[in-house]
Formats: structure tokens, sequence, C-alpha cells
């Protein structure tokens, strides 16, 4: 019925627990000194899109909302700088889940890629029409990366609802 | 696995409508940008917000902080030799100046009050490590230890060893924020010490320092040391701020294209000093001459009321 439909894979639910969690260890991983290096993608941003792809009922506009609050004051930045971008990001990705859903990872991961870039396309235009600076082209190359990031990404926050190898063989289904 | 219905079955409890919490979100997201990009008043929230941020990013700047430690650790017994033998020798070359230093300040102190000159502010401050640089790409500043629990107030300026590294500019309960020279919004009023001409500096945004505002004729020379005029309020008179590297003089343009390097370790990770903010300035007085136009209008209402009176 769904040749192409990959990523329907059955899967136990999630547990809410482990989405709070990826979403903290993404925040932190943010403030590490490597978020300065030319390349490193916006993890908050990535990990916002995976689960409101996945789970939108559970990660919405109000996280992002939060999220980006958080990450605006850590950087220093404007604030409403990161939440206007991540929440643009959490509506579009969430209005999308079902198509992008359908296809198989690769694709998948290059219908993410137009959303992350358009939020750091957003935090550009919000920061330029404040007065500052163009910072150069390598802002761009973190989406890019955060794409190819896709595919173990995927794997690592679905591991824990994957079905355990080992199956009882009494289960009535 | 469950996307967003554009129309949910009433049945269903699922909230308000995605596009009512986008257009609500946004709205709130544009509110707070444009407050805190014109009218800055929302600091309180921010200084909240980073007593919950603080701590995470503190303990997120660790691994890197063991690292350098470790480094530094490693970097042996003949690197601290060489460079305590190069300090040493530093403290001797610059011992004489350094010695009547304190003796000069006391006949200049009491020179000046022959003159009936004001006395030259003494600088005081306290020393801060500084933990990280902001993540912002748009702007330079960095985070240091020291806030409002140690008394630093927004607006002290900071210095290293060697010059000025910038200015507080935003104060939170256990970090400050610095904004380096080198931002494209901050800038510095300085004098050349060669001739004393004064003027801005400005920060650039690639780390260097453009003055700005000079003639194109003006009296500047490369390898020009620019030091702190002294007039904002902010930064005492006489701290190095920069070195003029390159000129440009275009006669198509009035003003020279002077791009300097700052004498400070800016980029540097390490330590500075918040000096203790100034006391203030004198007012300015009055200006001369009113507006030309109220004038005028004035006069024609007192002519009213003078013709009214006859």
């Amino acid at each position: 019925m769904q040749p192409h439909f990959s990523s329907s894979r059955i899967l136990l639910p999630v547990r809410p627990w482990f989405i709070y969690f990826s979403l903290f260890a993404a925040l932190a991983l943010n403030f590490l000194p490597t978020a300065h290096w030319p390349g490193v993608p916006d993890w908050v941003a990535l990990v916002l899109c995976f689960w409101s792809i996945r789970e939108s009922r559970r990660v919405g506009m109000g996280w992002a909302f939060i999220l980006g609050l958080l990450m605006d004051v850590a950087d220093g930045s404007l604030l409403g700088q990161h939440c206007f971008a991540y929440v643009i990001l959490t509506y579009l990705a969430a209005s999308l889940s079902r198509r992008i859903l359908w296809f198989p990872l690769a694709q998948q991961a290059l219908q993410v890629l137009p959303l992350l870039l358009l939020a750091q396309i957003i935090q550009v235009a919000m920061r330029l029409a404040a007065g500052a600076d163009f910072p150069g082209w390598s802002y761009f190359v973190g989406p890019f990366v955060a794409t190819l990031l896709w595919f173990p990404l995927t794997f690592v926050l679905l591991l824990p609802q994957y079905r355990p190898v080992e199956q009882d063989p009494n289960r009535p289904i | 696995m469950a996307g967003i219905d554009h129309a949910p079955p009433p049945f269903f409890k699922r909230g308000p409508a995605p596009l009512a919490l986008l257009t609500f979100y946004v709205l709130i997201s544009l509110a707070i940008f444009v407050v805190d990009h014109r009218f800055r008043s929302l600091d309180l929230l921010r200084q909240s917000v980073a007593l919950v941020v603080d701590p995470v990013q503190r303990v997120a700047q660790t691994p890197g902080g063991l690292v350098d430690h470790a480094r530094g650790y490693l970097e042996g017994m003949q690197q601290l030799q060489r460079e305590n033998d190069e300090l040493r020798h530093a403290k001797l070359t610059t011992a004489p100046g350094l010695q009547r230093l304190e003796q000069l300040e006391a006949e200049n102190e009491r020179l000046r009050r022959l003159l009936v000159v004001k006395e030259r502010e003494q600088a005081k401050g306290q020393v801060a490590q500084i933990l990280y640089t902001a993540r912002d790409p748009f702007s330079r500043k960095v985070i240091v230890d020291k806030g409002q629990q140690s008394g630093i107030t927004a607006g002290q300026p900071a210095i290293d060893e060697a010059g000025v590294v910038g200015q507080v500019t935003r104060v939170f309960p256990f970090s400050a924020e610095i904004t380096l020279i080198t931002d494209k919004n901050q800038a510095v009023p300085v004098q050349i010490v060669r001739n004393g001409q004064r003027s801005v500096v400005f920060g650039v945004g690639d780390g260097q320092l453009e003055l700005r505002y000079m003639p194109a004729n003006a009296d500047v020379k490369v390898g020009d040391m620019l030091v702190t005029s002294g007039l904002d309020g902010v930064f005492l008179q006489g701290f190095p701020v920069a070195r003029v590297v390159s000129i440009e003089r275009d006669s198509a343009y009035s003003f020279a294209r002077i791009l300097c390097a700052p004498v400070a370790g800016v980029e540097n990770f390490g330590e500075v000093m918040i000096l203790d903010a100034r006391t203030p300035l004198p007012e300015q007085p009055p200006e001369a001459q009113t507006r030309p136009g109220e004038g005028g209008k004035g006069q024609r209402v007192r002519k009213q009321r003078a013709a009214k009176a006859n």
C-alpha cells in the first residue's frame, strides 16, 4: 500500500522524559566551546526540528519559544531572535511532518535542509535589520552539516523506541 | 508520528489551532525583539533567565577548561623557566620607570594642586576571569565571572596588562558581559600620543579598529599610539588602546581610512581588570543659542500680544 514509506517501521511509544532529555542535551551541546567553530550546527534547532516532525503533539511552539529564549540569553544576542526562528521552524516542521515522514531518510534530510536554512536566514535578517554586520557565509554551513547529521540523529533519537530484538514467542500478536 | 491536522475533529481536545499558536508566539517574539533592541528595558527578564542558563553554561565550558588546564600542565618545565626568565628580565627593564612612578605621581599631584588643576583620578578595580566568548557571531563579547554580587555595573571599562579591552555592557547576578573594543557598536574616544589630536576609534568587527572622521590630511602616521582621551567620562585618561597599522588617503573622500590594531590581547582568553566607574564629569554648559525658528515665533507672539494690548 505504501511501497516507499521506508520509515514506517513500527516503534514503541516515545518516552516523554527522553524527548526533554534530548532537548536539554542539545542545549548543552550548543553551550560547548565548539559552538564557535565554523560548520558546527545549531543542535537545538536540529533536535527541535526532529521532534516536531516525529512528535508534534509533545514538542510544539511553546517549547520552541522557551528554548529560543534560553538560547538568546546564553548567546548574548537580542531577545526574540532565536525564539522567532525556532517557532517558525517548529510550525513548518510540524505541518510538513506527514509529508516528510513519507520519504526515506535521505530525502527526509533534503526536506529538512530548507527548514534549517530558513531558521538561519531569519536570524541573519533580524540582526541585519537591527544594524549588525553580515557574519560571513560560514554562518550558513551549519544547516548543511546538520542535514548530513540527520541520519545518525534519527538512529540515536529513535534507539529507545526500537522493538527489542528478543521477542517473546508466546505473545498473542 | 502524528502530524498537525489543520481541521481537528471537535471531539478531540487539542488546544488552539496551530496557526493561532504561531501568530501568538511570533507576535511575542517580535515584541520582545523590538523592545530589547529599541528600549533595552528587558534586563530583568534577561537576568532571571540567565540565573537558569548560567550554571548549565559553566558546566558545559568545564571540559574545554580542563583540556586547557591539562595542556598548561604538560607544557613542561622548560617553557615555564623561559617565561619566568623573560618576565624577570621585563621586570628589571621596567624597574627604573616603575620605581619612580610613585614619587612622580605624588609630584604630579602636588604640581597640579599648585596650578589649581583638578587632580587626576586614581584607577582602581577588580580582577575578573574571562569565562567564555558569547556564541553570537554578530558581535564580539566575552563573559566574565564577576557580576552584580561583586558590585559590577554596566558601563565600567575593562583593561588587561597591555591596554583597553572593552566595556561592561550587561550585568547578570554572577557574571557580566564585556563588549570588546573590536565590536562594531563599540566606540572609544582616543587621543594620539605624539601630537595630542583627539578622535574616536570604532570597532570594525574583524579584530581591527578604525579611526574615523579624521581629515584626509590629518597628522597621523603608521605606528602612532592611541590612548584614551577620557572625554567620555567612562575611560580614565591615558590607557593604551591601539596602534595605527595602515592609512589610506584618498582625495575623493574627505576622511582618511585609518586602520588600527588593538594593543591589548582583545581576542585572547585570560584575566581582565574591571575598573571602577569614574566620578561623573561636570555638567556640560548649556547651549549658547536657541534655535532661530523658535525665537522668531516667540517674537511674533509678543508682537501680536502687543497689538492686542494696544
